[in-house]
């Protein structure tokens, strides 16, 4: 058996069904389209019950993908009984959607919510007296407060037994005859839900006319002759929505009566005189936004560095220890002369002597651990560094409590905790890994560079996952994300976006995955494909490295501020002309109309956010996992394979993806960054940017490693090393900058592809969010370091932007003038 | 007297008398109850200057101007004078 819940958004839908199915829940999607279909089973009756929750919708005409699926699962038959949630705080507005479920055939039932909120204002209702009314069972619940939720069920299963006919709010309106007749219609043709679809017939819906176009035309004909006179015309559409609602205040507003006297004003009107003010509205949002990534990727939480005074850097003790624990007083070379210096021709002494001329077989630190000599570049010993038996022992000695709270420069934020902890039990996974295989191997590298860190790397994703949904589920249920799209739209408008996409886009400053994922709470399809499109170009974290190496190097440190704010301000700017430049292409159309409910304020339930974290939290897994789980073997092989892979593993600049690379560099050259000869290094860098940001820095490590003749360890990568990389490019310092443009705007990483696939929803759209994010990246970069290398290109394209805008401006002037 | 949505103040309250809108945005906006006869209080206009934020049917609807344009209201009681 099948029930199906209905009801208007923010009636408290998800609530009953939270308490109704546990954790018997399921989300998918409804075919075609991404809205989310939850399902879940109930349980508490004979026979088991399986619970379909329908998206919040406002009526069944096909305004959204939201109605049209709830249409079609209605009439599909499935549905034994519908549950329809009312709110009866607002009954006018959502006993609409009543009256369209009650012309189908199938049984309802109304349950009344949040009939505790109406009697706390001194209200009263009279279920009995909207039974009568509607002739369908009516039960009084409180969703929030497991109140008459089994009752309700008992309703529906019982409701499910009697069969129904549909009814019609214009049965004792002027326009009887006409719906008869066409009611004759579809009943005689033998169609389900007669009722439903003669009105449909009537309204003119686009759907009905396709489903039956015969019996469409017929009653088209019928309208033409019988229609009674009225205000509206032949607009049916017009007088059904007035009829409904006539019937509505006639019947219905009996069933609740209200405390006499003057409206007070509500709390949420008193929290809207505040939060929407006129001054106070932006800056309060703008506070609110701040703390939410305070909260999340903040080091120095609610700013307390203050409270902890940096304690003065410790200067690692140089004493060393012989084997018995003895305090080495001064090394020796070979011939017994006491050493001053411990380089010999720029090359540190790989052997030392006591004053016996005995080798020293082993150093060892106060404690007895082993330790290494470590010999600075000026020749003196300036500490000794730790030798570990393991992986995991040295992991292990590295983390503190600092490791997780921070403390030394400030408390870290939740998030931040969140995210180190994450941090350490995958480095704990991977030490394990290491120590357990033979180091050296090609399955040992697969299991520990591909397999582990690939699924490290969705890991790591899910402490701001986590984060940023919780704020955002907060945000969401308590009614204020209806006040930020309120609050915001105007700036939007322009963009052909309404104000709430502006919350998903600002997530992107932090991580583009949840930001994507963040733009199924917008209505519009169109407005998602919009805002997923320019989400890349918004900078996350994961480049912030990148702008940071970079800025270092180009500017001396100086300035480097301003290049990662220009990085910032590019991406901004980039995806005000692509949203732009879309609109007027791609996502052509008449901007969506902006009419929306602002719900009153609710405190946000925990159970129902802890739902919402855990659905997001699959999903981003499932989505995200398998894209992810795929590529990596992939990429991992591609990276450390040659073509001849028979004869084990190479070096990057050998590998599969660094010869393909290579191969591609003469497509970079137009961007600077691929020419010369260090071109490819930049190109495979870019490359691997496309997989995750965090990896280009890493990448030309390795470049740097493997050429300088000291062999750097790639993880201790100065700044030094790579900036020599970096000024050996034959394209200077604007080729370094379309290198960066090119990171800012490509593919920003697999995890948000594959967040971007679930949320299209088709293969065609996500390739063409991936092409136009290349070709995006590609056209900057190019602009960047022509315009950067040949200050002229500039002069040239500014004065052919003019010359196309007067030209547009005149063949404008000249079609109106013609008009 | 009449005028449209768009052009209330603050404060103003009106009845419904008929939308010139078409299409999606007409759909809407019976669907969401702004139907002839229906009485509107204009609450606030957002800071940026649009949308607007309107009472009508016990809850608070938010509309942009452009689709208030199409909303033709007879005044009933203009703006408290305070």
């Amino acid at each position: 058996m099948k029930f199906a819940l209905a009801g208007n958004p923010n009636c408290g839908k998800t609530t009953l069904f939270n308490a109704l199915t546990g954790s018997t829940a399921h989300v998918g999607n409804w075919p075609g389209v991404t809205v989310d279909r939850r399902t879940g089973l109930y349980k508490k009756l004979p026979e088991r019950v399986e619970i379909v929750d329908l998206p919040g919708i406002y009526s069944l005409s096909p305004y959204s993908p939201e109605e049209t699926v709830s249409r079609d699962f209605l009439l599909s038959g499935e549905p034994d009984v519908i549950v329809n949630i009312v709110d009866a705080t607002n009954l006018e507005r959502n006993l609409y959607l009543t009256t369209q479920l009650l012309e189908t055939d199938i049984p309802v039932v109304v349950a009344l919510n949040m009939a505790d909120a109406v009697e706390r204002k001194g209200g009263r209702l009279h279920p009995e007296k909207l039974a009568e009314a509607l002739g369908v069972p009516v039960v009084a619940i409180s969703a929030l407060k497991n109140k008459n939720l089994d009752a309700v069920m008992k309703a529906a299963w019982e409701a499910a037994s009697r069969p129904r006919a549909g009814t019609c709010v214009l049965e004792d309106t002027p326009y009887r005859p006409l719906y008869e007749r066409a009611l004759r219609l579809y009943r005689e043709a033998g169609k389900d839900n007669p009722m439903f679809r003669t009105v449909k017939a009537l309204e003119g819906d686009e759907l009905e006319q396709k489903a039956s176009p015969e019996l469409f035309e017929r009653v088209a004909g019928l309208k033409k002759e019988g229609m009674p006179a009225n205000d509206f015309g032949d607009d049916f559409e017009g007088i059904m929505a007035d009829q409904r609602y006539t019937y509505i205040s006639a019947r219905l507003s009996g069933a609740v009566t209200k405390k006499e006297g003057g409206e007070k004003l509500s709390g949420s009107d008193r929290a809207d005189r505040v939060l929407t003010h006129r001054i106070w509205g932006i800056p309060i949002f703008l506070v609110i936004m701040f703390a939410v990534f305070h909260c999340t990727f903040s080091e120095n939480f609610l700013f307390l560095s203050w409270a902890f005074p940096a304690a003065g850097e410790e200067e690692a003790a140089v004493e060393l220890y012989d084997g018995s624990g003895a305090l080495i007083e001064a090394l020796y070379d070979a011939d017994g002369n006491r050493l001053e210096t411990f380089l010999v021709d720029g090359a540190p002494i790989e052997t030392f002597y006591d004053a016996s001329g005995r080798a020293y077989e082993g150093f060892f630190d106060a404690d007895g651990n082993p330790v290494e000599p470590v010999i600075g570049e000026d020749g003196s010993l300036s500490g000794a560094e730790r030798i570990f038996g393991s992986e995991m022992e040295a992991l292990l000695a590295g983390i503190s409590w600092h490791t997780f709270f921070g403390f030394e420069e400030g408390v870290n934020s939740p998030g931040v905790i969140l995210f180190n902890t994450m941090d350490v039990l995958t480095s704990l996974v991977n030490a394990a890994l290491v120590d357990a295989m033979p180091a050296g191997t090609w399955y040992t590298s697969l299991v520990v560079d591909g397999l582990w860190a690939g699924l490290a790397s969705v890991l790591s994703f899910i402490p701001q996952i986590l984060v940023l949904f919780l704020f955002l589920s907060i945000l969401e249920d308590s009614g204020y994300m209806a006040r930020v799209a309120f609050i915001m739209d105007r700036a939007f408008r322009r963009f052909g976006l309404s104000g709430k996409a502006f919350l998903p886009l600002l997530m992107c400053f932090g991580c583009a995955v949840p930001g994507i994922m963040a733009t199924r709470t917008l209505e519009n399809e169109k407005e998602r494909r919009m805002t997923i499109l320019l989400a890349p170009f918004f900078s996350c974290g994961a480049k912030l490295p990148i702008w940071a190496a970079f800025g270092a190097i180009l500017f001396a440190g100086s300035h480097s501020d301003l290049i990662v704010y220009s990085m910032y301000l590019l991406g901004i700017v980039v995806a005000v002309l692509s949203a732009i430049l879309l609109r007027k292409t791609a996502l052509r159309g008449e901007t969506p109309p902006f009419i929306m409910e602002l719900p009153a304020y609710h405190r946000p339930q925990f159970k129902n956010t802890m739902i919402h974290l855990w659905e997001k939290l699959k999903h981003y897994i499932v989505r995200a996992a398998t894209i992810i789980a795929g590529a990596v073997v992939v990429i991992w092989f591609l990276t450390n394979f040659g073509f001849a892979f028979w004869q084990g593993m190479v070096d990057q600049s050998e590998s599969i993806i660094g010869v393909i690379s290579q191969w591609f560099t003469w497509l970079f050259v137009p961007l600077g960054f691929g020419m010369g000869e260090n071109g490819w290094m930049f190109v495979v860098a870019a490359f691997t940017g496309l997989i995750a940001k965090e990896m280009v820095v890493a990448t030309m490590g390795t470049f740097v490693g493997m050429d300088d003749a000291l062999d750097q360890d790639p993880g201790s990568l100065t700044s030094t090393a790579l900036g020599s990389l970096v000024a050996g490019m034959a394209g200077g310092v604007p080729a370094a900058l379309a290198f960066m443009a090119f990171n800012l705007l490509s593919v920003p990483c697999m995890a948000a592809v594959g967040a971007a696939s679930g949320e299209f929803g088709s293969r065609r759209k996500l390739w063409f969010a991936i092409g136009y994010w290349m070709a995006t990246a590609y056209v900057v970069s190019a602009l960047i370091f022509w315009i950067g290398t040949y200050w002229w290109i500039g002069v040239i394209l500014a004065a052919l932007l003019i010359l196309a805008a007067v030209i547009w401006a005149v063949v404008r002037r000249r079609k109106k003038a013609a008009a | 007297m009449e005028k449209m949505l768009k052009d209330f103040q603050p404060g103003e309250r009106g009845r419904v008398k008929r939308l010139t809108a078409e299409g999606k945005t007409r759909r809407r906006l019976f669907d969401m109850g702004v139907t002839p006869g229906a009485e509107i209080v204009l609450r606030k206009v957002a800071p940026l200057g649009d949308p607007l934020e309107v009472t009508l049917r016990g809850y608070e609807l938010t509309i942009r101007k452009e689709e208030a344009a199409s909303v033709q209201m007879e005044v009933l009681s203009s703006v408290r004078t305070r």
